[in-house]
């Protein structure tokens, strides 16, 4: 447990690395287990303003104004909150809006909460109708340079992005505790 | 909840009234009327208005308020649209962001479907809502009179400041602002910043 421990935390410092080069400025989140590190670094780096959320849709609307402000955003959040995003991504899509999320994925790898089942199991396909580009992270190696890849196309190609990051990396024994 | 007062304020003329001396605010709207409101009082560079989104126009001003900290936003938007995100009121209290004003057109209807009762029209009160989310400046504006106290609290009073205004729900005339997203985006921002 002490390497998977280590392999978590290591991940998550890559990706903030990858998202202060992206010029982070605004972070929305609504918690998840799997984004535990990444939220204390975002809370502890000035340059980053933390934005708690009460619901995952508020993170579209913090994300299209932090952008007419001049400033790059991401939003983080569990599977089962891409279900509470959808009408609001029209806002995003329509008006282009570059949109970076990351999201942890729940009810696929070793679920043992049958309740997450159903949303984890139709986040790529939601996603994907709603227009969203999806990238797909299940090796700890490769989540910062998918990240990487999905904030390129997100703000220089003005376009919603979601880097999944499967359930497979965080390990499903650590829902349980 | 709110007490029941007589409703008598004209919401075009409200909007024309807070925007008159508006300075260099950039100014979000809600879907709908309050879209609609601000077109009428005239197009601006500084306006960013929702034609959808419902449930985003606090929380789009607040994203902005955090990334603009000099500039004063303002946000317009109705009571259904304000009820659709109301947990925004919440997330909007513990950022405090000091140089956000929200300004509700509050007709207790939901003018866009077919003026269907909202919540509002049933006592629950949006102002006490704030409150109990955290803001300290918040109130409820029946009458012109209240309205002129309540203007210079959405201009200068330090954020994030609530104000729901009671409107009738005469129907008004429909004046419709640009609608391409990414031609607002940019113009905005063009405007705001330099670039797009």
């Amino acid at each position: 447990m002490a390497t998977k421990k280590k392999k978590k935390t290591d991940w998550s410092k890559e990706v903030f690395k990858v998202l202060k080069k992206a010029d982070i400025r605004q972070i929305a989140y609504v918690p998840d287990a799997g984004h535990t590190s990444l939220i204390k670094m975002a809370v502890a780096d000035n340059a980053i303003k933390p934005v708690s959320l009460t619901s995952e849709q508020e993170g579209i609307a913090v994300l299209s104004g932090a952008w007419l402000g001049g400033e790059a955003g991401a939003l983080l959040m569990q599977s089962s909150g891409v279900g509470n995003v959808i009408n609001m991504l029209g806002m995003a899509n329509e008006c282009r809006f570059p949109l970076l999320m990351l999201v942890t994925m729940r009810g696929e790898w070793g679920e043992f909460n049958p309740w997450q089942v159903p949303m984890g199991q139709a986040t790529e396909t939601v996603l994907d109708a709603a227009g969203v580009i999806i990238h797909r992270a299940d090796d700890p190696a490769e989540i910062a340079e998918t990240v990487e890849a999905a904030a390129k196309i997100a703000f220089d190609s003005g376009r919603m992005v979601a880097v999944l990051i499967g359930q497979r990396v965080v390990g499903f024994k650590d829902w349980t505790k | 909840m709110a007490s029941r007062r007589k409703i008598t304020l004209d919401r075009r003329k409200v909007v024309e009234k807070i925007l008159k001396d508006r300075g260099d605010i950039l100014l979000v709207t809600g879907l709908g009327a309050p879209t609609w409101d601000a077109a009428a009082v005239g197009d601006h560079p500084n306006n960013f208005y929702l034609w959808g989104g419902m449930g985003g126009a606090v929380l789009t001003g607040l994203g902005l308020a955090l990334a603009q900290p000099k500039r004063r936003v303002l946000v317009i938007t109705g009571d259904g649209e304000m009820l659709m995100g109301v947990g925004g009121l919440a997330t909007v209290a513990v950022q405090k962001p000091s140089n956000l004003a929200i300004c509700i057109m509050d007709n207790q209807r939901y003018g866009e479907t077919g003026m269907q009762e909202t919540h509002t029209e049933h006592g629950v009160d949006l102002a006490a809502m704030a409150a109990g989310a955290g803001f300290q400046k918040y109130s409820t504006v029946y009458n012109n009179r209240e309205l002129a106290e309540a203007i210079p609290v959405l201009y200068s009073e330090q954020g994030p400041v609530f104000v729901d205004v009671k409107v009738t729900d005469a129907p008004q005339p429909m004046t419709l602002p640009p609608r391409d997203g990414p031609m607002l985006k940019h113009r905005f921002r063009e405007n705001l910043l330099g670039h797009v």
